[in-house]
């Protein structure tokens, strides 16, 4: 831990940053520091608070106006009725598949990774260094490689462009399995679960009643990554669906996109693209501001082992 | 859903879809095939250039904010950690879309800049292209890395640092002495993590050219886009089976590779 670190880049960098400190033990606010983060953070949000401006802005004023600058009418309200309403209501079907496949999927994905996670940390079966190898293998082949295989098979079963395509994938969650097996190993006493088997309780019921409640704090943000996954999961979906009455919100709504570009007889919805990506990333960034003491204390579960 | 994909298209890509014959077994023509061929190692080339230059760049940019946020010195720490961390729950076709438009010079702000300066810069030139994308890339994950690597710095004891300035080291020592070696383990975390995502960059190449024309992305501009458009528009779909597993065998050697060496060092210590 006393040795120097032997990259020059990353310490000249930090250097960089640490030099213009005050050099006390007690940290002191420092306004230089601030301002440095600051011009960061405004790149974060310049696209964010673009969005929320052309929202409001009508499709003639977001062709005229400066993108920064307000429109001449504020049109939110009349875009998000137009949202629901063009081509028939279709975004209130994409918004229900989204929150039927982010619901059902990520609930599932995250049980059957607190139940692979248990069985590898405190079972003992037939073929356990196996599947062992196959997880730790699959958290490092990238869903987007395996989704064209997934495809290919889908499409043997006859099983594309049906809900099943984009859910069964989803089930899948190797990395949340490889947290919750860290955590099973950590928080869940074994003596607890020999007491309740010697009460009586089998196998199930003792991952049900005694592993699954200590299990909480990991399955929050197993389910949190999930969520925020599934939902902004756009490749899975493009390739497993055509029939548009399926389509989750990311996909539906590069397909409004794409009516502009087809030359000519596109119909421009720019304002409707765009309220309705506002409409889209809404509950995520409720979902991320209510719930974010869950996101750090999963990554730092993560890297203790990791 | 892991294995059953990967049997399946390993057996597809022995198969040939002909206009004569049907679906006939080619044995590893297909791999002979990819080897050759130069639109496939055109966008390989394409991500690995991107991931030289993009990676290194955002991971020192969310470093460098995890060691601000964590030296205890910033007004609103809070409010920042949250603002970073925010663009993480954008989809990719949101933020392309409003990169697209923001950068783009039809509506967007570089169109009003060369308007009002009387210039014609492109974000979305053939030449430029990657580099905008390497903009939306890196404003969608700096957030996610730089939560890592402050999770990591949290995990460090703070005794620590008051038993080194005690002993005389200012900030920059206690920096480079503790805080950097306790990065070492997420840094080979988020190393592994943008490389897969960079190799598999798929999204926001194939949104872009619904939003710029010209933009010089190509049917084939990174291995995954190439293998879309081989099964969906080109149906070689035993092709395309064979380009996702040789790519997928490609990423997880360097993961691995970047694993090794990563263990390999921290050891050194």
């Amino acid at each position: 831990m006393r040795r120097t670190t032997s990259r020059p880049g990353e310490a000249g960098k930090t250097s960089g940053r640490g030099g213009r400190l005050h050099t006390v033990g007690n940290p002191r606010k420092s306004t230089t520091l601030t301002v440095m983060t600051s011009l960061f953070t405004l790149y974060c949000l310049l696209p964010l608070v673009w969005l929320a401006i052309n929202a409001t802005k009508s499709q003639a004023d977001f062709v005229s106006s400066f993108g920064l600058a307000p429109g001449r009418e504020f049109a939110l309200w009349d875009n998000i009725v137009e949202v629901f309403r063009y081509q028939d209501g279709i975004f209130s079907r994409w918004l229900l598949n989204t929150v039927l496949y982010v619901v059902v999927g990520a609930t599932v994905s995250t049980f059957l990774a607190a139940l692979g996670g248990y069985a590898l940390a405190k079972l003992d079966f037939t073929g356990k260094r196996v599947f062992l190898l196959v997880v730790l293998g699959s958290i490092s082949v990238p869903g987007i490689a395996l989704a064209i295989p997934q495809f290919l098979l889908f499409a043997q079963l006859g099983m594309t462009d049906t809900p099943w395509a984009v859910l069964i994938p989803s089930f899948i969650n190797p990395f949340g399995l490889y947290l919750m097996w860290v955590f099973t190993a950590e928080a869940v006493p074994t003596g607890l679960l020999e007491a309740a088997k010697i009460d009586g309780a089998g196998e199930f019921r003792t991952f049900l009643q005694i592993a699954l409640p200590l299990l909480a704090p990991a399955s929050v943000t197993v389910l949190l990554f999930s969520f925020v996954s599934i939902w902004n999961n756009y490749f899975l979906p493009l390739i497993m669906l055509k029939d548009p009455n399926w389509y989750p919100l990311t996909v539906g709504i590069n397909q409004w996109n794409k009516l502009g570009s087809t030359a000519g007889n596109g119909a421009l919805v720019q304002n409707l693209v765009i309220t309705s990506s506002l409409l889209t990333i809404v509950p995520l960034i409720i979902a991320f501001l209510g719930l974010q003491r869950y996101w750090q204390s999963g990554l730092s579960l993560g890297a203790v082992k990791g | 859903m892991f294995i059953v994909p990967i049997v399946y298209a390993a057996y597809l890509s022995f198969f040939q879809d002909k206009l004569v014959g049907g679906n006939t077994f080619v044995g590893l023509a297909n791999y002979g095939k990819l080897f050759q061929d130069t639109q496939f190692w055109d966008g390989v080339g394409r991500v690995v250039r991107f991931t030289l230059v993009q990676v290194p760049l955002m991971l020192i940019l969310s470093m460098a904010l995890a060691l601000a946020l964590d030296s205890l010195r910033l007004h609103g720490a809070k409010f920042l950690r949250v603002t970073i961390f925010l663009p993480y729950a954008v989809p990719a076709i949101v933020s392309t879309l409003m990169w697209g438009f923001l950068l783009g010079i039809k509506y967007g702000l570089f169109g009003s800049l060369n308007e009002a300066l009387g210039t014609d810069f492109n974000p979305f030139a053939p030449d430029t292209t990657l580099i905008s994308i390497g903009v939306v890339v890196t404003w969608a994950f700096t957030g996610f890395n730089m939560l890592i690597f402050y999770a990591a710095l949290k995990a460090v004891p703070r005794e620590l640092y008051e038993a080194a300035a005690i002993d005389g080291a200012n900030e920059l020592q206690i920096v480079r002495a503790i805080k950097l070696p306790a990065l070492r383990g997420s840094l080979v975390v988020t190393v592994i993590f943008s490389i897969i995502g960079t190799f598999q960059m798929f999204n926001e190449p194939q949104i872009l050219p619904s939003m710029v024309a010209n933009s010089g992305v190509t049917t084939f501009y990174t291995p995954n886009l190439y293998a879309y458009n081989l099964a969906f528009t080109g149906s070689q779909q035993g092709y395309a089976a064979t380009l996702a597993l040789v790519m997928a065998a490609i990423t997880v050697a360097v993961a691995y590779a970047v694993q090794i060496r990563g263990l390999r060092n921290a050891s050194d210590h």
